[in-house]
């Protein structure tokens, strides 16, 4: 078994960025490979460009740690020089030009989402080969093959925040549960009007799928039980 | 800034082209970004290295060379390779590398065997590099890549405290480490796991050839890493004391040492907290020599000296202050 360990880090990934009545709600799994290895099984793939853009990345680790960075970097400049918060459009403009003028040498798949007082919230999918296109929601990485007829079937337009959440949630979950490459925990990142809310739910706790077992004698049980009480005399 | 003497005139150009003229002056990427040609790797302009790997494919053209890495030889390389030569294989340090964030702050751990192919070119050799009084960093890769590019941006770190007159955060480390390893693509083969502490708390950091970097509370890098993070997922807990987190690096690093062909010899400690940090060189030894003859070893004809003639190199010159210094 050749587990290949200078492969180039890759986030095999799933992400999704889902709009509802009032902000937009991004989503992503954690887990990095390098070949079969999975180098880190915690990251974040939810990245802060703005206090109000974030983005989600996705396909090789490098391309998309650095893309975002100078995005941020661009993006603080030009808040600077507009003297107020920059908005999801030219955020993910400035994604696009990097993705789309270096198409050649990047491999990376990203999902911008925010919230702006012009138009609300908003999701820009900015896929391979750099073409940007608005969506009411979107869905990357490796994972999102799964996800296209739940999509179909699950999305509705004004849901409400926590109704959008739990979608996204749900649809992360299915796809960890068929997809090698993501793994790891559920990170959401909720933008709306009133800021920004991050939310956590370890892989362990997510509702089971189609043939999905209860751990049994889990290790992380064992480990963490309390040693036998101590005899009393 | 230079941003208000930017010509309008001639094009109608967007809010972002002007912003990129002026980022020109801070780090110079525009010809990749705004070349009206994306293909253009036959041009290579001085002020632009990034993705500059595309030249060894027209190494044929002739360009002069303006700085950064040249490929040129790599054609010759594969040249010589086709006719028969075996290529010199590289020092690599097998390796297993490690780094936990305890209680008061960071431990690396490493082990101190470096290789040649199959054989152990150096039995003790120190993979955890200097970066700052607070920083320190374990390599693992090429021996050569890890050592330049740790020296490189130690280099740069202290001019940067020179500068700044504050103390080097790891976050400035990690940023000059991995637009370094970016800007060449992965072929600087050097597998990082940085870790320090400054004023903003303890950090740990991996960086990966290709400039990617994770942030985690517990890592492992190089051959042995597989061995290492078995030993850390089953036993790693947050808030451990040092003796506790000494421990654990070391166990982590004798699981890498003797599971992995990649590692051995001995184990290296650096224990960094606030303000304070402690290189603990070999300070386990897990494979000694197993036999040394108990007689000792003794060479009886020693290297005769024929004649011995001494030419010092620099005179010794007296000098003597002689009158009053000119006054103007």
């Amino acid at each position: 078994m050749d587990l290949n360990l200078d492969a180039p880090h890759s986030m095999g990934t799933t992400i999704i960025g889902v709009t509802y009545n009032g902000g937009v709600v991004l989503g992503a799994d954690s887990r990095t490979s390098t070949g079969m290895y999975v180098a880190n099984r915690a990251s974040d793939k939810i990245t802060q460009l703005t206090d109000n853009v974030y983005v989600c990345r996705s396909g090789s680790a490098a391309d998309s740690q650095v893309v975002s960075d100078y995005v941020r970097y661009f993006l603080h400049q030009h808040t600077i020089q507009l003297g107020q918060p920059a908005t999801v459009k030219v955020s993910a403009n400035l994604i696009r030009m990097l993705a789309y003028n270096n198409k050649n040498m990047l491999q990376t798949g990203l999902i911008v989402g925010g919230w702006d007082k012009y138009e609300g919230g908003k999701i820009y999918g900015v896929p391979l080969g750099g073409t940007v296109v608005e969506q009411p929601f979107a869905i990357g990485g490796s994972g999102s093959s799964y996800l296209y007829g739940f999509f179909d079937q699950a999305w509705k337009e004004n849901m409400t925040k926590e109704e959008a959440e739990q979608l996204v949630v749900k649809a992360v979950s299915l796809a960890i549960a068929r997809d090698g490459a993501s793994g790891g925990v559920v990170r959401t990142v909720i933008i709306n009007s009133e800021g920004v809310t991050r939310n956590f739910y370890p892989g362990d706790k997510l509702q089971l799928w189609h043939e999905e077992l209860e751990p049994q004698n889990s290790l992380l049980d064992i480990l963490n039980a309390a040693g036998p009480e101590p005899m009393a005399i | 800034m230079d941003l208000l003497k930017v010509n309008w005139g001639r094009r109608k150009h967007s809010l972002f082209y002007y912003l990129f003229l002026a980022s020109k002056q801070l780090f110079p990427l525009d010809l990749y970004l705004f070349s009206p040609n994306p293909f253009r790797f036959d041009q290579p302009s001085s002020s632009s290295r990034l993705f500059d790997f595309g030249r060894m494919s027209q190494a044929g053209v002739d360009v002069p060379a303006k700085g950064g890495f040249s490929f040129d030889l790599c054609k010759r390389n594969d040249m010589l390779i086709q006719k028969g030569l075996k290529a010199p294989s590289f020092l690599k340090t097998g390796t297993t590398i490690v780094g936990l964030i305890f209680k008061d702050g960071v431990i690396l751990g490493a082990d101190t065997r470096a290789t040649e192919g199959p054989i152990v070119a150096d039995k003790n050799c120190e993979k955890i590099h200097y970066m700052a009084p607070n920083i320190y960093c374990c390599g693992a890769g090429t021996a050569a890549d890890t050592e330049a590019v740790t020296d490189m941006v130690s280099s740069q770190l202290r001019l940067h405290r020179y500068q700044t007159g504050r103390d080097s955060r790891v976050i400035t480390a990690l940023t000059l480490l991995k637009k370094h390893l970016f800007s060449y693509q992965g072929h600087v083969s050097a597998a990082l796991v940085l870790g320090g502490v400054d004023i903003t708390g303890p950090h740990l950091h991996t960086i990966y050839p290709h400039g990617s970097t994770d942030t985690l509370p517990f890592a492992t890098m190089g051959s042995g890493s597989l061995a290492a993070m078995s030993v850390f997922e089953a036993k790693y807990k947050e808030g451990l004391t040092r003796d506790e987190g000494i421990k654990l690096v070391a166990e982590a690093i004798c699981s890498g040492i003797f599971n992995d062909l990649g590692s051995g010899s001995n184990v290296d400690i650096c224990v960094i907290t606030k303000g304070h940090k402690e290189y603990l060189r070999n300070y386990m030894e897990p494979n000694p020599r197993t036999y040394v003859s108990s007689k000792g070893y003794s060479f009886t004809k020693k290297t005769e000296v024929l004649r011995t003639k001494i030419t010092p190199l620099m005179e010794r010159v007296e000098i003597t202050e002689v009158g009053e210094a000119m006054e103007e």
